[in-house]
């Protein structure tokens, strides 16, 4: 009883340690819970250009900042003979190329590959604190146009946020009013309808700033990055845009800078010009996960099998399918009953046929097993030594395999040559013990513990060549811990397995009848 | 329907595999009393000591360079039984019973020569029939004689009883059969019948071939309602004192009757099988829940054979028993 709570307490804690395990790496790191996830990968070129004046030039350009849902794999920094610097200051990252003399036309590259996380970005409130908004200095008339709109908006609205929509939405209005064609002029920019925007709030004591980003498409050229307009609001920076007064950040827009510094600044040369490409791909998500934590030597990814060589990964995948197949022999065993020959040689013809794939590797197995068989029940007349026989045996194996492959070969038949993936030993030893059985117990029991080898290796085929259970053993090493615990239950299993249930079926029927 | 349900099952008191590996074996059997029964020699020696009849043994060969002294070994006998020490299941047990210069006959009538008898001792030497493949010994042993009592119902060889002693206490008992389809081999696996014997009285109460209820035997025709085991009480004793012997808490002990000698004990098994359930067609787990449920184990092999007689008999009220769940049933 003890023993039994004892057992129970400890399967709790493994169960629950692997889970946690894979919870903590789903939720924390991100690792996808199904093979086939993907994700788009962004690569975004950043080309400067301008004509150098044959003096010192100094570019400075700004960065966009790195955030907790947006993950950065690479970023390049080119540009021919130039000094490269990243300098990070309270408003934000800039790269600096240097040159003590330049001539003529100039182009510095910037190019950035990023994808976004599926992480809960818990919407906390900023210490990133807006300074107190500056009241603007409009002329006269501007001012009171101002001044009038800014009633007119704020008889509408109920709060700040939808204060700013109504604002952006009746200066973007098809049919302006007087006093909006004033404020926005004839030719106005997008950067001064921003700064208008950003100015009207400011006479309202509401603070806001600029934000500029990029609309990420797949196969956009000679892109410019957009204005939008970000307002504190009740402890928060909300975002709008300004043409349609849209709360909240659009899909796939990648917030390049916050506030009024310049994107690009230039010393010692003119016609700066700076244009934005954009590709698109996709890739696994497991990929993406394991190379940023690899990156950031998460403790859990890089002491892990990734940080292993390649070949070595792709042993363990092979290995750390094995508890499955033993999981799978388990249940065959305690719960259906079956009778395999050797515990785990099923396993083993599992692991053979996952190299030769299922039909191929049956008819190899049976083909191997029977010519075997009938060569040993010569062998058994010879009056031979125990150990010698197996030996025997096992040459007379390897031969049938290396016939086997020559034939198949000469007949163009190329998925026999995968039969030297079979565990030769094993084979020998399954044809010896086969053999003897025969002997002994008549073919009827060769029959039943072949056949039920065999039906235990091909379940367990199919479950370690299932793509999700390979992706899973794999990513989830923990999942062993989980395995160990089901087995360490299924071994506590005393009630009936599914064969005695026909194997004392008759006893049920006499008792019933004989006792009624 | 092919199958029975699981509760009508436990209902009756079946005991499954796994609750005989968990709940009887480890808990009953100490690993390391194992080699007493494994070990036919030693199990021989240790019934001796106790002075319990066995099978004489005629000769031993233990190192394959030994194998060419066979012919002397045999020499003097006509009848002997070969078989290995660590052997399960009956493997490897070679008959003959007769010896006619280099010829030697199998109770089939078949012939062998000598070579073959030396090929299969080399065999069981080399761990062919052994446990996990080791290296082993070879037991020459007297031939046991049949019993008349039994010359109707057995074919070619030599019916043995099998007696489930749980803790000291005979609990289940099933005489096996030898058919000419099980090659004179008392094996149910390879289709010899298994007799159900009441406790009480030592008389046939039921018959199974392959699992399937029989009422005559196979090659002799006879019906079995007539049949009586003799010197039941002896072996009743002989099997409740195989606990004394070996210490261990769940054994079968498998008997034989000689024409001469009487009841002798020729094999105990640390892991019987469940077919005796079939046999008896009843469950062992309540007769182990009455055993569970005593205070004390009697010291007195032949109190506790009289013990089992009155509680274990076919006519005797066992439904009150049936009651009680095994201890093995705990959650």
């Amino acid at each position: 009883m003890h023993a039994k709570l004892r057992l129970y307490i400890l399967v709790i804690l493994i169960m629950g340690f692997g889970i946690g395990l894979i919870l903590y790496k789903h939720f924390a790191l991100g690792f996808p819970l199904l093979p086939d996830d993907k994700k788009a990968v962004w690569t975004i070129e950043a080309r400067i250009d301008f004509a150098a004046r044959g003096d010192p030039v100094i570019v400075s350009f700004a960065l966009p900042p790195r955030t907790p849902d947006i993950v950065f794999m690479k970023e390049d920094f080119a540009s021919p003979d130039y000094g490269f610097s990243e300098v990070t200051s309270p408003t934000g990252r800039r790269a600096e190329w240097s040159k003590r003399t330049a001539n003529g036309p100039q182009t510095a590259y910037y190019r950035l590959s990023l994808y976004e996380t599926e992480q809960i970005v818990s919407t906390q409130l900023t210490d990133d604190l807006p300074a107190e908004p500056e009241k603007p200095e409009f002329d006269e008339v501007i001012k009171t146009a101002a001044i009038t709109l800014l009633e007119q908006v704020h008889s509408r609205s109920a709060n700040t946020e939808i204060f700013t929509r109504e604002l952006i939405t009746t200066l973007n209005s098809k049919a302006p009013s007087q006093n909006q064609s004033l404020l926005l002029n004839e030719k106005s920019s997008e950067d001064y309808k921003t700064h208008l925007i950003i100015n009207l709030l400011a006479m309202e004591g509401i603070s806001a700033r600029i934000v500029r980003g990029l609309y990420l498409e797949d196969g956009r050229r000679r892109q410019s990055l957009i204005n939008f307009v970000e307002v504190y609001i009740g402890g928060q920076w909300l975002l709008f845009n300004q043409n349609t007064g849209v709360h909240g950040k659009p899909e796939n827009f990648l917030i390049w800078q916050r506030g009024d510094q310049s994107l690009l600044d230039v010393v010692g040369g003119k016609n700066s010009q700076i244009s934005f490409a954009i590709i698109k791909n996709v890739h696994s998500t497991r990929n993406l996960v394991v190379s940023d934590g690899m990156n950031k030597q998460a403790g859990l990814v890089d002491f892990s099998i990734y940080s292993l060589p390649i070949e070595q990964q792709n042993a363990f995948k092979m290995i750390l399918l094995l508890p499955i197949g033993a999981l799978i022999v388990v249940i065959m065993r305690l719960l259906i009953g079956i009778r395999t020959s050797g515990t785990f040689m099923p396993i083993l013809i599992a692991l053979a046929l996952i190299q030769t794939t299922l039909l191929t590797g049956i008819i190899i197995f049976l083909t191997v097993v029977g010519i075997g068989l009938l060569i040993r029940s010569y062998l058994s007349r010879l009056n031979l030594l125990f150990v010698a026989r197996i030996s025997a045996v096992i040459i007379v194996v390897i031969a049938i395999i290396a016939s086997i492959s020559i034939i198949s070969n000469k007949l163009g038949l190329d998925q026999a040559m995968t039969v030297t993936f079979f565990p030769m030993i094993i084979l020998s030893w399954t044809i010896e013990r086969m053999s003897v059985l025969w002997e002994e117990d008549g073919p009827r029991e060769v029959f039943i513990q072949g056949g039920g080898s065999l039906l235990t290796a091909v379940i367990a085929y199919l479950f370690m060549t299932n793509q999700t259970v390979e992706y899973l053993t794999f990513n989830f090493p923990e999942l062993m811990l989980v395995n160990l615990a089901l087995i360490l239950v299924l071994g506590q299993y005393t009630g009936y397995r599914l064969s005695e249930l026909y194997r004392f079926h008759s006893l049920e029927r006499r008792n019933v009848s004989g006792k009624r | 329907m092919f199958l029975a349900s699981a509760r009508k099952l436990r209902s009756l008191g079946i005991i499954g595999m796994n609750q005989r590996n968990f709940g009887l074996i480890s808990r009953y059997n100490p690993r390391h009393l194992y080699p007493l029964v494994d070990d036919k020699l030693k199990t021989k020696l240790l019934a001796q000591k106790a002075g319990i009849t066995v099978p004489k043994l005629l000769g031993t060969v233990q190192y394959q360079h030994d194998v060419k002294l066979l012919k002397e070994i045999l020499h003097p006998h006509d009848q002997f039984v070969i078989k290995p020490v660590k052997g399960s299941g009956g493997k490897g047990i070679l008959v003959i019973t007769e010896h006619d210069h280099s010829l030697y006959f199998k109770p089939s009538g078949d012939s062998i020569q000598l070579v073959e008898i030396e090929r299969h001792v080399s065999n069981i030497l080399s761990g062919l029939h052994s446990l996990g493949g080791k290296p082993d010994t070879v037991m020459i042993e007297s031939l046991i004689q049949l019993d008349p009592v039994f010359s109707d119902y057995s074919y070619e060889g030599i019916p043995d009883i099998r007696i489930i002693v749980f803790r000291g206490y005979p609990i289940m008992a099933m005489l096996r059969l030898t058919t000419h389809v099980s090659d004179g081999k008392a094996n149910l696996h390879q289709g010899a019948v298994g007799v159900g014997i009441d406790i009480g009285s030592g008389k046939a109460l039921h018959a199974v071939q392959y699992g399937k209820s029989i009422s005559h035997h196979p090659d002799t025709r006879k019906t079995f309602s007539e049949l009586t085991v003799p010197h039941w009480d002896k072996l009743l004793q002989l099997a409740a004192a195989c606990y004394e012997m070996t210490g261990l808490g769940y054994l079968g002990a498998d008997l034989v009757l000689d024409r001469d000698k009487g009841p002798m004990i020729i094999e105990l098994n640390a892991r019987p099988g469940l077919a005796i359930q079939v046999a008896n067609f009843s469950g062992l787990a309540p007769r182990v829940a009455a055993i569970e449920a005593l205070k004390t184990i009697d010291p007195n092999p032949k109190l506790r054979a009289a013990f089992s007689k009155t509680h274990f008999a076919a006519d005797a009220d066992i439904p009150s028993l049936r009651q009680l769940r095994t201890r093995s049933d705990d959650p």
